[in-house]
């Protein structure tokens, strides 16, 4: 199988950057088809994203320190969880999520750039319009849409207003936009994996990070053509008076749940594959071992994918969904937890007996690790049934996606930021200062999240603005949380710029790791290995096992640290 | 396994993926997009069947049906359109620039007389947009499809531009045989339609 692979780069030569674009800084601010420009355009705008939707978080974690509604009243808080779940889902972590696959997948496969370039960055340059069009929402009459991520009809199909342009038609149309453009990527993604991997880079010598990318972009062609034509229905429903999900006209708001949750559920693993893949990526290198069961880790990243679609109606356990139906979304549901546990079992395995070597990058994977068994645990809680009708709105669930989505999904992210950043710029971060963001960030989240989990068993209802003083002490615990949380992005910014602007010069290989990236200079040439592709010879986690990667390694250190 | 032998972008090892060019992932990546365009209408129709069973009235009041007479003609075209499109495209792979031409012309010229058909009809309906659930999915199905087929021309037509352009007959091709493929792709959806809408109106 490795001898059917094999990419001549001079096929690809789409000149980089643009004729005409700007080689300094300035290049981040233009029509750039470089995946390397475009993969740092991803995150930096993403991480302004990040503050925006942390900004709103806070404001309601404000109004929730006290049980009245007093800082806020219910009507603009529905209107701030609305933005706060939509930024940081579409306009945080799926494109921070693109900008790793940018920057990763071509030079670890060993290919020049992005199959189609220019499509790259026409998907790129979606996310700032839709990005402004849902900002916009602030400034319309009636302010954002107040229905929820979620958006469900009959909620979301009322117009009060009568206006054209309110709320929720901009949400609509910015949502159905960055499907769109994740199509767009997600095509990009898939094509350049299948069809640009250096000579003799079989399938099982892939990184894992390229197999959880192909996995998670496999659920979003199958998934997100899915939602976005459910969401164009709710905005014909809202705007040109069809009755897609009106029951007075014949229509039916279910099917737009069974639109919505098709997609939405698989897109907690179009989140968490890629994290799967860097703590794949980085628990090797940092415990110097092989990761353990490679070919099973690989294999399992396309498990979840297949399951991970039909699992959807577990969301609908109380939407009146009939019983034999719940039982069966039951069992589905709980089938993940099988090539979950096997990921989670090799990553043990690799840490066991390890060297470990404590970095920034590294607290981040074994706090996100040790922070996403807890939530996998409460996810098989969620799963079943009588637990699920009992706990399913109240905030127990709250507690439970949020250690997901930001306890684990979150901390990948940034131990992936630690992890490449000096590859991608050429320059180190200060680890002081990282190591005091992972402390604040560590004891943040859990002190944020916890006390959620213990309200909701309590009873405490989700999507409130004020709430029954019994549960007043866990909720001025989790708003301290909150606030620390705030505090912990100062040293993550201040490092960041920083150490960009002039942190210590990076080698090329500053963790002694194994993959073709690490055999390019830091930062990398615009064409990565331009016509000199190295030939694969090896798997990628050869820790301690002494053989070279490619043929003529050497040839290749030396070309790096020269440059 | 070395990079040393050149590949001219259409060589027949190309294809079967031991050796590839651009044109080859520009196919790869078109294929993919097609499989996840056909989720969309896969949801759409499956939404229409569920909505087509559940409901106790289907029709809005006053509609008696669809007439079906002129949208079969419409259907004979656009289907034989696709056999034309196969002719254009033997034509370009034997070199044969102008007969590529003329066929792909009347392909063009068959998927206008479609939209002309269609617009025909929506404009003499009885019932529109707003009226139930019976109207919200005949315009929205029909509209999305129709959208298609007049992408699908104007792709056509930019292929045609192309094969005036002097030296750039091997990128060109691959275009056409993305096209077609496109082309092809909407016919099988609108024959499942036209099945779905205009067969199966009474339940
Ligand atoms: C990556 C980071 C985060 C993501 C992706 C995220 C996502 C979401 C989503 C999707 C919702 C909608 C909730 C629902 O279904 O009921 C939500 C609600 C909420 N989030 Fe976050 N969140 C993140 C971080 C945070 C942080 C750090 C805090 C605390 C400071 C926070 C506080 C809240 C609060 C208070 C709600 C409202 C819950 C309710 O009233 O039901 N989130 N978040
Ligand atoms: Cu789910």
């Amino acid at each position: 199988m490795s001898s059917s692979v094999s990419f001549d780069p001079r096929v690809l030569k789409t000149p980089h950057p643009v004729p005409g674009a700007p080689d300094n800084w300035k290049r981040f601010f233009s029509f750039n088809t470089d995946a390397k420009v475009i993969g740092i355009q991803y995150i930096a705008t993403a991480l302004f994203y990040l503050l925006v939707g942390g900004v709103l978080a806070m404001i309601m974690r404000g109004e929730l320190i006290t049980p009245p509604a007093d800082l806020v009243d219910p009507s603009v808080y529905n209107g701030l969880y609305t933005m706060h779940g939509t930024v940081m889902l579409f306009l945080f972590l799926f494109p921070i999520l693109n900008g790793f696959n940018n920057l990763l997948i071509p030079p670890m496969i060993g290919a020049p750039d992005m199959a189609f370039p220019r499509l790259n960055a026409a998907a790129f340059w979606l996310f700032p319009v839709f990005g402004v069009i849902l900002m916009a929402s602030f400034l319309v009459p009636g302010g954002p849409s107040g229905s929820g991520w979620w958006a469900y009809p009959p909620q979301s199909i009322q117009n009060p207003l009568g206006h054209f342009v309110n709320g929720q038609f901009l949400w609509i149309l910015a949502v159905a936009l960055s499907g769109i453009s994740s199509i767009m990527g997600a095509i990009n993604f898939v094509t350049t994996i299948i069809r640009m991997r250096a000579p003799g880079m079989g399938w099982f010598r892939l990184p894992i990070f390229c197999w959880t990318a192909m996995a998670a972009q496999t659920i979003q062609l199958v998934g997100l053509p899915v939602l976005t034509a459910g969401a164009v229905l709710l905005l014909f429903d809202l705007s040109f008076s069809t009755s897609f999900y009106r029951p007075e006209g014949g229509g039916d708001p279910m099917l737009y749940q069974h639109f919505f949750w098709f997609y939405s559920h698989p897109a907690v693993y179009v989140m968490v594959l890629p994290v799967f893949g860097i703590f794949s990526e980085l628990f090797p290198v940092y415990a110097r071992k092989p990761l353990f069961g490679y070919k099973v880790v690989a294999i399992a990243s396309f498990g979840i994918t297949v399951l991970s679609l039909i699992v959807w109606v577990h969301h609908m356990f109380y939407s009146g969904t009939p019983q034999w139906m719940r039982n069966l979304f039951m069992v589905t549901t709980m089938l993940i937890a099988v090539p979950t546990g096997i990921k989670v079992f090799a990553w043990i395995a690799t840490l066991w007996r390890g060297k470990l070597r404590l970095t920034t990058a590294m607290l981040f994977c074994l706090g996100g690790l040790v922070n996403f068994i807890f939530a996998g645990i409460t996810g098989v809680m969620l799963a079943t049934v009588p637990v699920d009708i009992h706990v399913g709105n109240t905030y127990f669930v709250v507690g439970h996606f949020h250690t997901v989505i930001f306890s684990t999904i979150t901390f990948g992210v940034y131990a992936g930021i630690y992890h490449w950043f000096p590859k991608f710029t050429g320059r180190m971060t200060y680890e002081g200062l990282g190591k005091l963001h992972f402390a604040l960030t560590f004891v943040g989240a859990q002190l944020n999240f916890i006390p959620m989990h213990w309200a909701g068993l309590m009873g405490m209802p989700r999507r409130v603005a004020s709430y029954d003083p019994e549960f007043a002490f866990a909720n001025v615990l989790a708003s301290l949380g909150a606030f620390l949380l705030g505090v912990a992005m100062i040293p993550f910014i201040l490092n960041i710029v920083s150490s960009w602007a002039r942190g210590p010069k990076a080698p090329p290989n500053p963790w002694q790791a194994i993959g073709l990236e690490w055999l390019l200079p830091s930062p990398p040439p615009a064409e990565n290995f331009e016509d000199d592709v190295p030939t694969v010879i090896s798997g990628p986690y050869g820790y301690g096992l002494n053989k070279p990667l490619v043929e003529n390694e050497a040839h290749y250190v030396a070309r790096a640290l020269e440059a | 396994m070395t990079l040393s032998s050149p590949l001219p972008a259409d060589d027949p090892a190309a294809a079967s993926g031991s050796h590839h060019g651009h044109a080859n992932h520009t196919l790869t990546g078109f294929v993919i997009f097609l499989l996840s365009e056909s989720v969309i209408f896969l949801a759409l129709f499956a939404g229409y069947a569920v909505f087509k069973m559940s409901s106790p009235v289907w029709l809005p009041a006053g509609v008696e049906g669809l007439e079906i007479r002129e949208p079969l003609l419409n259907t004979v075209v656009l289907v034989s359109s696709s056999g034309v499109a196969w002719l254009a495209e033997r034509c370009l792979k034997r070199q044969q620039l102008v007969g590529f031409r003329l066929w792909w012309l009347l392909t063009m010229a068959m998927g206008s007389f479609f939209v002309y058909g269609q617009a025909v009809e929506w404009l003499h309906l009885g019932f529109g947009l707003g009226d139930g659930i019976f109207g919200s999915t005949f315009y929205v199905l029909t509209g999305f499809h129709g959208l298609h087929v007049i992408t699908g021309i104007l792709l056509m037509g930019l292929m045609l531009q192309r094969s005036f352009r002097p030296g750039n007959y091997d990128q060109g091709e691959t275009g056409v045989v993305a096209v077609s493929l496109f082309w092809h792709f909407v016919d099988v959806i609108w024959i499942v339609l036209f099945v779905l809408i205009y067969v199966w109106q009474r339940s």
